[in-house]
């Protein structure tokens, strides 16, 4: 079946004329009929768009000028803006923009030829880590539907465990590309803060929002993140420095790799069947010629509610935009313009991003400042030079994704404090700015689990040559739930 | 440390977020949930960390000051909830 071919057997295949765009395009568009119903994975399908683009990408491959990933389809997380096409960002407040513009990785992926199937299912505003804050409704986790699929970019990581695209974008804010991925048994990094133009993509918490792939494969993800990376002079902390070739690295052994393992991330709260697959996944680094040295993270425990601190700080103050005057939702019969904006934002807005917006600007106001704000970003370094001290001793940090497997819908909605903690593993590397990437290490519960992997700054290309070596010995990434086969 | 009533209203006035009288107490014990969690962070001692506010240090880029935009009012007015001539629309503000 072609959903279950690599990114480059469907790009040899495509150029060797044994299937063409359109069909595979197609092929995809029929499953998302199947079986999006059901897992809500998609806000929005697109394909019309998906089939003239693979129409162009066809003429392209026929005149010889493709590229490698020309003609495959892709899913956009509905918070890249995309131009003539609804951009909600999953919330009420924009289910009416249809927005104007292309975001920068949506143009560039649209430059190498990748047809557009359609904007995928996430928390409201990115602010959540469950997909089920969305004005949509929540998506569900293909390994067990009872299950969220993580978030915020839920949709996208379901849409790639279930066959409904094979490639997608995604934001990691807090773990956002990472957490779903391993709730949903596929492959996502984050790279680097700055290595992705922000340019287009909603705003939630700009110091910390980083755009990446989210595929079945390490290497599916370095060919992806190879189309989406590079300097946008639109995006004022893009960082300006040549972009690597992220491939080039893959093939390279692992022997004499130094994997460093914090004594701190197998501590307390940590699901025990979790522990011992991320474990064994360590083990079998291990096995590839890799050495395995304790280091620590001692101020780990402060990152939740210093990220708690200054995300919404930082999104109080990007969703003020939203007031009801130029896009997005307005109330009907405003008395006066206070009247309009306190109740376009009340009435478009969810309870969680409601919430933090709140919680920001009181960390913000008069009299708080120091106390929370400047304070979490004291601990904000902290954190960072940890990881530096860190790395000093190892090439890699290892270690688990999230304490436990995917929980149950509406398992946590109720508690917001709980939720923020299941981020604990993924928040310090977003405080830090460094890439880290999650890749499926094995099952408890029937549900997937995720071996996360930090390395030091602009180490992408390392990070998915571990990836790749460990998905060569073991097929984790290959398996799918059985009733989307 | 928890919310009353009180803040809440100052914080809703703050961010223009309307919260319904009946819905001020429920909001003041989850953001006081939030607050809690805040609190973890006064045991650490960071009497001389300098605040970080971007990973590498960075600062952000300056561009030359030139006109780049180009005239675009009528593709991005379009999505607007009400404009009249080339205008956004809110209700009166001045008598």
């Amino acid at each position: 079946m072609m959903h279950n071919l690599t990114i480059k057997q469907m790009s040899e295949k495509l150029r060797a004329g044994e299937f063409t765009s359109v069909q595979l395009t197609q092929h995809y568009l029929d499953r998302i009929d199947q079986y999006d119903a059901e897992l809500n994975a998609y806000i929005t399908v697109t394909p019309e768009l998906a089939i003239s683009m693979a129409e162009e990408a066809d003429r392209r491959i026929a005149a010889g000028e493709a590229e490698l990933l020309t003609g495959i389809p892709v899913a956009h997380k509905d918070i890249f803006c995309t131009d003539g096409v609804k951009t909600s960002c999953a919330s009420k407040m924009l289910d009416n923009f249809i927005a104007p513009y292309d975001a920068n990785v949506v143009s560039l992926l649209k430059k190498v030829g990748m047809p557009i199937l359609g904007k995928t299912n996430m928390d409201e505003f990115a602010m959540g880590s469950s997909s089920e804050s969305s004005y949509y409704g929540p998506t569900k986790n293909p390994w067990d539907h009872k299950a969220v699929p993580g978030g915020s970019s839920g949709g996208a990581a379901a849409v790639i465990a279930a066959g409904l695209a094979p490639m997608a974008t995604g934001t990691d804010t807090g773990g956002s590309i990472r957490q779903p991925a391993a709730f949903c048994g596929i492959t996502g990094i984050k790279p680097t803060y700055g290595a992705v133009s922000r340019f287009g993509i909603i705003a939630y918490a700009s110091s910390f929002d980083q755009a990446g792939p989210m595929t079945r494969s390490a290497e599916d993800s370095a060919w992806m993140l190879n189309a989406m990376a590079g300097f946008d002079e639109r995006d004022s902390t893009s960082l300006e420095r040549e972009t690597p070739d992220y491939t080039a690295e893959l093939d390279r052994s692992l022997k004499g790799l130094k994997v460093g393992v914090p004594a701190e991330y197998f501590g307390e709260g940590l699901d025990p069947e979790v522990s011992n697959i991320v474990k064994a996944a360590i083990d079998e680094v291990k096995k590839l010629g890799a050495e395995v040295v304790e280091v620590h993270l001692p101020n780990k425990a402060l990152a939740v509610p210093s990220y708690y601190v200054l995300a919404p700080a930082e999104a109080s103050s990007n969703l003020s935009r939203f007031d009801g005057v130029r896009f997005g939702y307005r109330c009907e019969q405003p008395k006066d313009l206070e009247d309009l904006y306190k109740r376009s934002r009340s009435e478009g807005f969810g309870e969680e991003v409601k919430r933090r917006i709140m919680v920001g600007a009181y960390a913000l106001s008069a009299g708080y400042y120091d106390a929370y704000y400047l304070k979490a970003q004291k601990l904000r370094r902290m954190v960072r030079d940890d990881f530096i001290k860190a790395f000093e001793s190892c090439d890699v940090i290892m270690g688990p994704v999230a304490p436990t497997t995917a929980f149950n819908i509406g398992e946590k909605s109720d508690d917001q404090v709980s939720m923020y903690l299941s981020d604990l593993y993924t928040i310090p590397v977003n405080l830090a700015g460094l890439p880290a990437l999650s890749v499926p290490a094995g099952f408890a519960q029937e549900r997937p689990v995720g071996l996360h992997i930090v390395g030091p700054y602009f180490s992408e290309a390392k990070l998915l040559n571990i990836g790749h070596q460990f998905q060569q010995v073991t097929d984790w990434h290959t398996k799918m739930p059985a009733q989307y086969q | 440390m928890s919310l009353g009533k009180t803040e809440v209203k100052y914080i809703s006035r703050l961010t223009q977020i309307d919260v319904r009288e009946e819905a001020v107490e429920g909001v003041a014990e989850k953001l006081s949930n939030i607050l809690e969690l805040f609190a973890q962070m006064e045991a650490a001692d960071t009497k001389d960390v300098l605040p970080m506010a971007h990973p590498l240090d960075a600062v952000q880029r300056l561009r030359v000051d030139v006109v780049t935009e180009v005239d675009q009012h009528e593709k991005l007015q379009a999505i607007a909830p009400a404009v009249a001539e080339a205008h956004y629309l809110v209700p009166q503000v001045i008598e």
